[in-house]
């Protein structure tokens, strides 16, 4: 789409181009402004959530499964951490302090900004088929041999090529997929089913996870499986080139080398 | 290189406008139809008052998940209690039947009400969940009377927005709103699984109310207070919970 300015002033784009000879770095866009902003507001609360949905576990570093459970039953499994509340057998010597009053109210408070900030870039990804175009892979990408490749690169820590810098990979687009469609989904449901009020109103949301506890504890693995996309994520942003990666996210462009006629 | 365009420059102005007029119009309608919580003050206001504002509009009439009885949990687990007071003891002491609910504020009879009283009602009970805010949980049978029932006796003036429950523990209060206070499941609750409540459960009197976690659920009530405003109970943000930095509204 033309706007007005450029129109104004056709010979602006030429006159750049004609000057430089040779190869000369280009930037060329990458990053869409609602994808850069939903980007590192998903980031600001996922810290958010992650620091605060510690606090609050550990003042009950135990976990069940079912629709009940407390000190006085057989958990699934407990944390070798230490607990915020006496109550509680870890087997430390001492209790740490209750942190869980501005943890909870920062937990849902990021929750709600991460819900409405996650809905802003569905619609308008769906929109602008920003899934279709840079996320959904094509039938070559799928293949065993090109996913095992982008596998088996980055562990022998090989840079991608790049071409790589400007589109993901099969492996890329999958993960990505699957963290937008299947985990936000289920750990923003799993985190929902625990709210009583919520739960009172859509009871098949507790029942369908198998309980109320059974809710926290998905909640809880759903949360790991976040933290590890988390650090592949930043293990692979590294490996890429941490300022050319990130550069891209918060200007939108990414320098690529390129030929001039 | 800035690509800013007239009509991007007003698109964008039109859609702030909007916005913050949209904002406005929305507070005003939040205020008219009680969707505020007490607490929206603060940096966690805007989380508290979408958390409350929004589980209201879904939940104002539901009910909470009820369980049959082969669920009840075998060991209920009485969470921590203060060193209970020599008042509460003397009254323990004469089976509480001295024990005392008073009812006042925007009212049209104040009442005094003893266990007995409350038992001499038609008994109501659910099989519920108490679930803490740290993440345990049980189901327990709870008996009582209805919130609404003893608030009908003493007649409610239309005005009133709030109930403050106060317990016989130092510094123990909580409020809750109309919607909560007038909902059936919300108990004074007098009696567990088939007993009189014990005492490491708030016995002889605790307010129950399964859509909110368990701090809400106050043990040994001792006075009741009907109000339009929060505003002259403690700091004004609904429940001593407040001051320690927990949320008023605890329906998650």
């Amino acid at each position: 789409m033309a706007t007005l300015g450029s129109a104004q002033l056709p010979a602006q784009g030429s006159v750049a181009s004609s000057v430089s000879t040779g190869p000369v770095m280009v930037l060329a866009p990458r990053h869409s402004a609602l994808v850069r902003v939903t980007h590192w507001i998903t980031t600001l609360c996922f810290f958010a959530l992650l620091v605060t949905g510690i606090e609050i576990v550990i003042s009950h570093p135990r976990f069940y499964w079912g629709e009940t459970g407390t000190v006085l039953t057989t958990p699934l499994f407990q944390l070798p951490i230490p607990s915020s509340r006496k109550l509680v057998p870890t087997g430390y010597g001492y209790v740490l302090p209750d942190q869980n009053g501005w943890s909870r109210a920062l937990h849902f408070e990021a929750a709600w900004i991460a819900v409405l900030t996650g809905l802003l870039y569905i619609i308008s990804g769906l929109l602008t088929r920003h899934f279709r175009k840079d996320l959904v892979p094509s039938k070559a990408d799928l293949s065993w041999r090109a996913l095992l490749t982008s596998f088996a690169k980055p562990l022998r820590f090989e840079r991608p090529s790049a071409a790589e810098a400007s589109s993901y990979n099969g492996l890329q687009r999958l993960t990505y997929l699957f963290v937008i469609f299947v985990l936000f989904p289920l750990v923003i449901w799993s985190g929902l089913a625990m709210s009583l009020a919520f739960a009172s109103a859509l009871p098949w949301s507790v029942t369908l996870l198998g309980g109320r506890q059974s809710a926290r504890t998905i909640h809880f693995f759903v949360s790991l499986a976040l933290v590890l996309f988390l650090f592949v994520h930043v293990a692979m942003v590294c490996l890429a080139g941490f300022w050319s990666r990130t550069g891209a996210m918060i200007t939108g462009r990414t320098g690529t080398r390129k030929e001039h006629t | 290189m800035i690509d800013l365009s007239r009509r991007k420059l007003i698109v964008s102005g039109l859609a702030a406008a909007a916005g913050a007029s949209g904002l406005a119009v929305a507070a005003h309608l939040a205020q008219k139809y009680g969707l505020v919580p007490p607490d929206h003050g603060g940096i966690y206001g805007l989380g508290e008052t979408l958390t409350y504002a929004s589980q209201r509009v879904l939940t104002r009439h539901s009910l909470a998940r009820e369980f049959p009885r082969n669920k009840i949990s075998p060991r209920p687990f009485p969470n921590e209690l203060a060193p209970l007071t020599e008042d509460f003891k003397r009254l323990q002491a004469g089976g509480f039947a001295d024990w005392r609910l008073s009812i006042d504020g925007m009212v049209h009879q104040p009442a005094l009400f003893s266990i007995a009283d409350l038992k001499s009602y038609p008994p109501r009970s659910h099989i519920t969940e108490l679930a803490c805010e740290e993440g345990w949980s049980y189901i327990a049978e709870w008996i009582g009377v209805p919130l609404s029932h003893v608030l009908h006796l003493v007649g409610v003036h239309p005005q009133a927005r709030y109930v403050v429950y106060v317990s016989m523990e130092p510094d123990t209060w909580d409020s809750i709103d109309m919607a909560d206070a007038l909902h059936p499941q919300t108990f004074l609750c007098y009696g567990m699984n088939g007993s009189d409540l014990p005492v490491a459960h708030g016995g002889p009197l605790r307010m129950r109310l399964p859509r909110q976690v368990g701090y809400k659920n106050i043990k040994f009530i001792t006075r009741l207070t009907v109000t339009d405003s929060l505003k002259g109970f403690g700091n004004g943000c609904g429940a001593v919970a407040c001051e320690y930095g927990y949320a008023w509204y605890a329906g998650i």
